[in-house]
């Protein structure tokens, strides 16, 4: 058996339709990855539906905030704060909100780039 | 209206063998809601990735876990082949494949023990122990490790098995089935057993969709939904189906985790019939350019691992979402309305890994 493992790049603007798009359709959460980049963030929302995952792929600027979609997929809370805390992630109304508390680290930010 | 109070449950608790913290919020004795907390044992290991060349990786990828490392090693391995479009011979992945086999027994096994053991049932959790130390023994002999084999390379594996080793495996699982058959009974039989899981945590099957929960969280609410189906390593040639229950209580994923016990010593047994001869592994030449999401069943349930590679020896990230990541979220729904009393027996039917979702 063969599964879709496919990576769609979504613009900021385009990114919460489309969360709400794959919702409607019935796609499952099962990831969330941020990577640092140049000069912001590569965040990946990956979707399962069957055996077939689709990620989609956002790049924000470092100041960029992106929408939180726990109250789309309330699952998403860990990895949201997880990408907010470790990577310094601007994620605007996660449900809860741990206020960088997910993890006990002294370090702010520690898996963002640093000069 | 009952009065609400908040019980902090862990970090430090008898049935815990990692540190989870939870606020559970109370009406007298039942649940309302719980507030989960983790944190006390981040290690930071995918970010290491940074520092280790890609081939020395698989060592620190394995050691986020000690109960799959095999997993973990592996799952790592395969993004980065996939990244590189390497070719990994028949027999290292038939090897892999009856390695990660014996993880899922080493896992169900200890699992079923810390279930016994929580319930107080301390014959039971003896004999899942004592099976399990059966496994580790396997490992020790093929691999040389108990629970870190540093088997698992980009390009294959390093270590092969000779005829003699496959018929052992195939006499120790042969005995440990025999001892495991009354285990299986006890748990699924037993009045006391019954009694405290049947009914209890239930997690429809919608709930169990969309909420995230994967591995056998997942297939005792009734989807069939299993990675291994995707046919990687040597699951291609193999006969594997997802094992699933209806029922959605904590008794349905301890029955789920039971036959998976029975199905994964009829694929090591397949694998030793079929495992062909030649190489266990290729040269592998260059660095990584790009990115790849590898997918795997692991004992508690389906493992993403991300791997996105610059084109030197050092990668840019590795990102592993565990299934312990996705079970939590159910299992704060699954906690809503069940008694304080039966708070530590739900927890442990997610079969938690905080040491896996720290990283």
């Amino acid at each position: 058996m063969d599964g879709k493992n496919e990576i769609r790049k979504i613009s900021l603007a385009g990114f919460f339709p489309a969360v709400v798009a794959m919702k409607a359709e019935d796609w499952r959460l099962v990831q969330i990855c941020a990577v640092t980049v140049d000069d912001g963030y590569e965040m990946s929302y990956s979707f399962s539906k069957g055996y077939d995952m689709v990620t989609l792929r956002l790049e924000v600027d470092e100041n960029e905030e992106i929408a939180s979609i726990t109250h789309i997929y309330p699952c998403a809370f860990l990895q949201e704060n997880e990408a907010e805390e470790l990577f310094g992630v601007k994620i605007g109304h996660i449900e809860p909100d741990y206020h960088d508390k997910l993890y006990r680290i002294d370090e702010e930010t520690p898996f963002k780039k640093k000069e | 209206m009952a009065k609400r109070s908040i019980v902090p449950f862990g970090p430090q608790h008898p049935v815990l063998p990692e540190p989870v913290h939870l606020d559970l919020v109370l009406e007298d004795e039942t649940v309302v809601g719980a507030i989960p907390s983790i944190g006390y044992i981040h290690r930071g290991l995918e970010k290491l990735v940074e520092k280790r060349d890609f081939k020395q990786y698989p060592y620190v990828a394995e050691r986020i876990c000690g109960i799959c490392s095999c997993g973990h090693g592996l799952g790592y391995c395969m993004a980065v082949e996939e990244i590189m479009n390497i070719q990994v011979p028949d027999r290292a992945n038939y090897l892999r494949t009856i390695w990660v086999e014996m993880s899922r027994i080493h896992s169900h096994l200890l699992w079923l023990g810390l279930l016994a053991d929580a319930m107080g049932f301390e014959s039971l959790f003896m004999e899942s122990w004592r099976l399990r130390e059966k496994i580790l023994d396997m490992f020790d002999e093929t691999t040389g490790g108990r629970i870190i084999h540093s088997v698992n390379q980009v390009g294959g594996v390093q270590k092969d098995m000779d005829s003699t080793m496959l018929n052992d495996i195939l006499s120790a699982i042969k005995d440990i089935e025999s001892q495991l058959k009354p285990i299986i009974n006890t748990f699924l039989q037993d009045y006391t057993v019954q009694s405290r899981l049947k009914g209890a945590g239930v997690l429809s099957r919608e709930d169990a969709i969309s909420l995230g929960a994967v591995g056998p969280m997942l297939r005792a609410s009734g989807e069939p939904y299993d990675v291994r189906m995707l046919g990687y390593g040597a699951y291609k040639d193999l006969s594997v189906e997802p094992i699933i229950s209806t029922d959605c209580d904590s008794y349905a994923r301890c029955e789920v985790r039971l036959k998976e016990l029975l199905q994964s010593f009829e694929l090591i047994r397949e694998a030793i019939g079929k495992i062909p001869d030649g190489p266990i592994s290729v040269p592998v030449k260059g660095n990584p350019a790009g990115e790849y999401f590898v997918r795997i069943e692991q004992p508690r349930g389906e493992a993403i691992y991300y791997v996105k590679a610059n084109g030197t020896k050092y990668l840019d990230r590795f990102r592993l979402r565990t299934p312990t990541t996705s079970n939590i979220p159910p299992m704060v729904e699954m906690l809503k309305g069940c008694q304080l009393a039966d708070v530590p027996i739900l927890i442990l039917t997610i079969d938690p890994c905080v040491s896996c979702t720290e990283r």
